[in-house]
C-alpha cells in the first residue's frame, strides 16, 4: 500500500489521514521514495528528507491530537523561487550559488503551520525566467509524458517546470509555482495538471525571489481543481510585509465549489484564435465550450481588441521590472562572487559575477530591462507598455462589466515538445509559449489552466479560465464542474 | 530598429555585465530582433490613457516608521562571500 500512496490527491490523502488508514509518515516515505526512483525526471533540485519525516511525525501528532488542518500531513514540493529557512534555495541560479536562507517566505510559512510537509525544492527556468525549465543550473527538467511509441523527452513547460513535473509523476501531492506570464499555468497543461494564477495581491510575494513584480503571483499545482481550492485557502491572505497584498477574507474556495453553473455567462474571446494555432488545439476549446453549454452556461463571443499586443507590453514590463530587482545580485551580501585579477576594482567585480553568475536568458533580459528604461528609451517603450498594459486591463473590464463571469481559452498554443527546440530558436518563439497566458498577469487576474484531453500524439492539452478580480471561488466552480465533464483522467505511463 | 554594437555595449555596461567583444554582435542581434517585437506597440493610440502603476486599485499602504525585527546581524552577514568583523568585504574603491 505504501508504495502507492503518493498517487493520491490531497483531499483523498487528507480523508485517508483522518480516518487512519495510513499516517504522515507513510505518505511522506511514499513520496520520497518515488522521488528517488524519479532521478531521470531532475524535478527536483533539493530534497530535503530529514525536514519532511520531522514534519510528517509532527503532523501526525497533530492529526492524532484531532488538527483538522486542511493541509496537516499533506507532503508537497516547492519550486525554488521560495525562500525556505535552511534549505538551499537559488532560484536555479548560480549566482545564488550555496544561498542559505535565513527566513521562510509568507506563502511557504502558512503550508508550514497548517501542518504540510515539505519534500523539497523544485526545478524551474532561472529566476522564472523561461517557458521549458532548461534555463536552469540544475539542467533540464524531463516531462513525465512522451509521445506515443517514442522515447525523446520532451520539456514539462515552465518556468515552473519541476514543480508540474513532480505532481504529474506523483512525486508529491501538490506543489507550489509562481507566475509571472503563465509559468503555473503553461507547464501545468503541458504535463495534465491543474495550476491556478490567483489575483494579484491574492498570496502574499513575501520571501519569494522577486522577478517581476507588478506581474510576480504564487499559487498551487495539483491534481485537481478541488486541491488547488484546498492549497490557495490555505496560503492566500494578507501580509503586511507584502504592501500590494490585499487586505481580503473571502478565502472560502472549498465551499465555493457547488458544482451548479447554470445561467454563467461564458466568453468567448475571438482574437485568442491566433495565425497558425494548431487545428486540435482549436478543437480542444471549441469542445470545452460546448461543453459548458451543455452543464448549463450561456456562451458570449466577446472580444479583447488589444490581446495582440499583451506579449510586446510584456516584454518591455517584465525586463525593466527584473533588471530593476535583479540588481541586488552584486556579489556582495549573498551568492557567488567572481575572482577577479590584480589591480581590478569593485566595477570589475560587479560585472564579472554578473556575467560568470547568470544564464543567458536571464542576462539577455536584464540587458533588455537596463536598456527600455534608460535615458532616451524610457517614454518610447517603458512608458507606452504601461499604458498599453492600462488599455488591456480595461478590455477584460469591459467584458466583465457586460455581464460575463469567466472567460474560456486554450491554456497553451502546443502540447509538450522536444527538450533543446526551445533554446536553440530565436527567444521570441520560446515568447510565444505564453500567448494565451501572458493577458492574464498583464491584468492582474485569476486564470486556472486545467487538463482537457490527449492529442493525437498523446499528449495533454490544456484549457484555461479566467475569472473576475478576487472571484477565485467562483472560478474554482467553474472550473470543476468543467473537470467534472471533461473527465480527464490519463496519467503518464511510467518510464523512469 | 536595429541595435548597435555600441548600442549592445551601453545596455551590457547599464546592467554591470561583462561582455567581450566577440559576444556583441550575438547579443545585438538579439537586442534587435526583441526590439522589432516590441515595436508594434507604436500603432497603438494611447492618447490620454494613464500609464498603469498599480494592476489592483489601491493606495499604497503606510505603517509607523518604527523597527519591528532587527538585531540579526550574523543571520544577515551569514551567506555573504567575504564577511568579516561584521563587515560586508568588497575589492578596494578609492584609489
Amino acid at each position: 500500500m505504501s508504495q502507492e500512496l503518493n498517487r493520491l490527491s490531497v483531499s483523498e490523502a487528507q480523508e485517508g489521514l483522518r480516518r487512519r488508514d495510513f499516517s504522515s509518515v507513510e505518505l511522506t516515505q511514499s513520496c520520497l521514495q518515488a522521488i528517488d526512483e524519479a532521478q531521470e525526471l531532475n524535478a527536483f533540485s533539493h530534497v530535503s528528507a530529514d525536514i519532511a519525516l520531522e514534519r510528517a511525525r509532527d503532523a501526525d501528532q497533530r492529526l492524532a491530537a484531532g488538527d483538522d488542518a486542511a493541509m496537516c500531513g499533506i507532503p508537497v514540493g516547492i519550486k525554488d523561487l521560495f525562500c525556505t529557512e535552511n534549505v538551499p534555495t537559488q532560484a536555479a541560479s548560480k549566482i545564488l550559488d550555496g544561498f542559505v536562507p535565513q527566513y521562510e517566505s509568507t506563502v511557504t510559512t502558512k503550508l508550514r503551520e497548517a501542518g504540510a510537509v515539505m519534500l523539497g525544492k523544485l526545478n524551474m527556468d532561472e529566476f522564472a525566467m523561461g517557458s521549458s525549465t532548461e534555463h536552469s543550473v540544475y539542467g533540464a527538467s524531463l516531462n513525465p509524458w512522451r509521445q506515443l511509441d517514442s522515447s525523446i523527452p520532451l520539456s514539462p513547460g515552465g518556468s515552473s517546470g519541476g514543480s508540474a513535473a513532480a505532481v504529474s509523476a506523483d512525486l508529491c501531492l501538490a506543489a507550489l509555482g509562481t507566475d509571472t506570464g503563465g509559468s503555473i499555468r503553461q507547464p501545468a497543461a503541458l504535463t495534465g495538471i491543474v495550476g491556478i494564477k490567483p489575483t494579484y495581491g491574492r498570496c502574499s510575494r513575501w520571501g519569494i525571489v522577486a522577478f517581476a513584480s507588478s506581474l510576480d503571483q504564487a499559487g498551487p499545482m495539483t491534481k485537481s481543481v478541488r486541491d488547488a481550492a484546498i492549497v490557495l485557502q490555505t496560503i492566500a491572505g494578507h501580509d503586511h510585509r507584502d504592501s500590494t497584498s490585499a487586505e481580503r477574507k473571502d478565502t472560502n474556495f472549498v465551499d465555493s465549489i457547488r458544482g451548479d453553473i447554470r445561467g454563467m455567462k461564458i466568453g468567448i474571446p475571438s482574437e485568442y484564435r491566433v495565425d497558425g494555432m494548431p487545428a486540435e488545439v482549436d478543437q480542444v476549446w471549441r469542445e470545452g465550450a460546448a461543453i459548458l453549454k451543455d452543464i448549463g452556461a450561456e456562451l458570449v463571443e466577446i472580444s479583447l481588441p488589444h490581446t495582440q499586443y499583451a506579449l510586446p507590453t510584456y516584454y518591455v514590463i517584465a525586463p525593466a521590472e527584473a533588471s530593476s530587482n535583479l540588481a541586488r545580485y552584486d556579489g556582495v551580501r549573498y551568492g557567488f562572487r567572481a575572482e577577479i585579477s590584480e589591480g581590478e576594482g569593485i566595477d570589475d567585480m560587479y560585472e564579472k559575477t554578473r556575467a560568470e553568475g547568470f544564464g543567458s536568458e536571464v542576462k539577455r533580459r536584464v540587458m533588455v530591462g537596463a536598456y527600455v528604461l534608460s535615458q532616451g528609451f524610457y517614454e518610447a517603450y517603458y512608458r507606452r507598455a504601461q499604458k498599453v498594459r492600462s488599455l488591456i486591463k480595461q478590455d477584460f473590464e469591459m467584458v466583465f462589466k457586460a455581464g460575463v463571469d469567466a472567460i474560456l481559452t486554450p491554456a497553451t498554443p502546443n502540447s509538450a515538445f522536444p527538450i533543446g527546440q526551445m533554446v536553440d530558436s530565436d527567444p521570441i518563439k520560446m515568447y510565444l509559449n505564453d500567448v494565451f497566458t501572458v493577458t492574464v498577469n498583464l491584468a492582474g487576474l485569476p486564470g486556472i489552466s486545467i487538463p482537457a484531453r490527449l492529442d493525437a500524439k498523446g499528449l495533454p492539452l490544456g484549457l484555461q479560465l479566467i475569472g473576475r478580480p478576487w472571484e477565485e471561488g467562483a472560478l474554482f466552480n467553474l472550473a470543476s464542474a468543467l473537470e467534472a465533464a471533461l473527465e480527464f483522467n490519463n496519467k503518464p505511463e511510467k518510464w523512469w | 530598429m536595429t541595435i548597435s554594437f555600441e548600442d549592445a555595449r551601453r545596455a551590457a555596461r547599464l546592467a554591470r555585465i561583462r561582455v567581450t567583444d566577440d559576444e556583441l554582435p550575438r547579443i545585438a542581434n538579439e537586442l534587435s530582433s526583441i526590439l522589432v517585437f516590441m515595436e508594434s506597440l507604436k500603432e497603438v493610440d494611447i492618447a490620454g490613457v494613464e500609464p498603469m502603476t498599480s494592476v489592483t486599485p489601491m493606495p499604497l499602504k503606510k505603517r509607523d516608521d518604527q523597527v519591528r525585527r532587527g538585531g540579526h546581524r550574523e543571520k544577515v552577514m551569514s551567506n555573504a562571500p567575504d564577511a568579516r568583523e561584521g563587515f560586508f568585504a568588497v575589492p578596494k574603491v578609492v584609489e
